[in-house]
């Protein structure tokens, strides 16, 4: 016998299900309930930087959308800096770096304003390129899906960016990588996930 | 001088895989290509915090958080508390915990449930709290009832409360459920069944807890939840380095 190490195991973790939007986003539920819903304001009214839309459809083993999938943004203002007490200094009154954003039941689209993050700080030494966390949960997804949003305009950012760099598979580096577009003077990101299938998006165990 | 390092390890072998055939609507919606491993960087030690302006104070009591006035939802009347801790057994203050469930016939308050069982109008369904310094959390609540889906032709959800935790990073994110005591449908849900470990699967059944319970008034069930532990480096891993 040895001595037993006194650690607790993580609770496992069970899919968010297909009524996720009662507990996280009650309005598109259909109901009112909360003076105030959580996550729909990720940059606030005071962030510095490059407004942008963020928008895209995540698409199932059969090339058909998900409806109902939930997504959380996670992400640095346009400094670096991410609003924790270890996120590297101070940001803007009202700047969160958090989102909560659904699809829409219809299309399967979605979509959410944020503004720009800037590089962060890496692990070891240098930068990441700017980038969103993404998390994704959905009805027949067992544990939340981790991918990373980078951006087509940050080209040389990218090419050194030490998380994209570890993925050995050059080509699957593009699943990672959000298209530029102007629509109506508005900068938007076009990103598109993969669940499976030739292309599927590169997810992370973080 | 230790400085706390990055979160362990996920054990994916203790949570449930992304594909399982008996869970259908996984089939379609797992990747087949495996994770990327990453290590800790500053976006996955950091993550959203929350505070008591995000909250009220009734949002953990869903007897009353969408009842009319003098009226209250049909059902079990039940206290669901616990901890949140992490894996060191160390409490996981000020974290926000969201909940969601069925009302006590089996349905939900969702334009896409469409379930025979009646909506109640006293009944919303959703409750949110802070946990306090302790990591304590409690709400009030009935218990949900048992519903059916379209899986297996006759495929019925035991009771569960839908669970989202923050903890103090993004790397600690979780959405898991909670069952009750003595429940016959867990043993043969394919969604409970998606996680192999039955030591894992016990984890997430809660107690029914009486001294917890608030006599002549309501039965309380103890769930606590465990979150990711955080390395104390000892060595330096470099991970504040740059
Ligand atoms: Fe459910």
């Amino acid at each position: 016998m040895t001595q037993s190490l006194d650690y607790l195991k993580e609770t496992a973790s069970q899919t968010a299900g297909p009524y996720v939007h009662i507990g996280l986003a009650p309005g598109a539920a259909g109901f009112d309930i909360y003076r105030q819903e959580l996550g729909w304001d990720i940059a606030g009214p005071n962030a510095r930087g490059e407004r942008i839309r963020v928008e895209g459809i995540v698409i199932d083993g059969t090339g058909s959308p998900v409806k109902d999938v939930l997504l959380e943004a996670w992400q640095a203002n346009a400094d670096g800096i991410y609003a924790h007490p270890e996120g590297g200094g101070e940001v803007e009154e009202g700047f969160r770096g958090w989102g909560r954003v659904i699809t829409d039941f219809a299309t399967g689209e979605w979509a959410f304003d944020t503004v720009k993050p800037g590089r962060t700080r890496g692990r070891n030494v240098g930068t990441q390129a700017p980038h969103i966390n993404l998390w994704i949960v959905a009805r027949g997804i067992n544990i939340g899906l981790n991918t990373r949003l980078y951006f087509e305009d940050e080209a040389e950012a990218n090419a050194a960016d030490p998380v994209l760099n570890l993925i050995e598979w050059e080509r699957r580096r593009a699943t990672l990588i959000a298209k530029r577009t102007e629509r109506d003077g508005q900068t938007v990101y076009r990103f598109d996930i993969r669940l499976q299938g030739e292309e599927e998006t590169v997810f992370f165990d973080i | 001088m230790t400085k706390p390092g990055e979160y362990y390890q996920r054990d994916r072998m203790w949570h449930p895989p992304a594909y399982d055939k008996d869970y259908k609507t996984s089939v379609t919606r797992s990747p087949q290509y495996s994770l990327i491993s990453l290590q800790n960087s500053i976006s996955e030690i950091t993550g959203p915090t929350f505070g008591h302006n995000d909250v009220d104070p009734l949002d953990n009591d869903l007897i009353k958080n969408y009842a009319q006035p003098g009226q209250s939802p049909i059902g079990e009347r039940i206290i669901v508390h616990g901890r949140v801790l992490d894996e060191n057994g160390r409490p996981v203050p000020n974290t926000l915990v969201e909940v969601w469930q069925a009302n006590a016939g089996g349905r939900y308050r969702h334009k896409k449930d469409t379930y025979l069982a009646p909506i109640d109008p006293n009944f919303g369904g959703c409750g949110r709290t802070i946990t306090d310094e302790n990591g304590y959390y409690f709400f009030r609540t009935v218990k949900p009832g048992a519903y059916p889906w379209r899986n297996w032709v006759n495929d019925w959800r035991p009771a569960h409360i839908h669970l989202s935790i923050f903890g103090h990073a993004f790397a600690q994110r979780l959405i898991t459920q909670m069952y009750f005591e003595g429940d016959p449908l867990i043993a043969t849900c394919p969604i409970v069944n998606t996680i192999r470990d039955k030591a894992a699967i016990g984890q997430l059944i809660a107690a029914l807890d009486k001294n917890a319970t608030i006599p002549l008034d309501s039965i309380a069930y103890k769930f606590d939840i465990v979150l990711r532990g955080r390395r104390s480096t000892m060595f330096e891993n470099r991970l504040e380095g740059n």
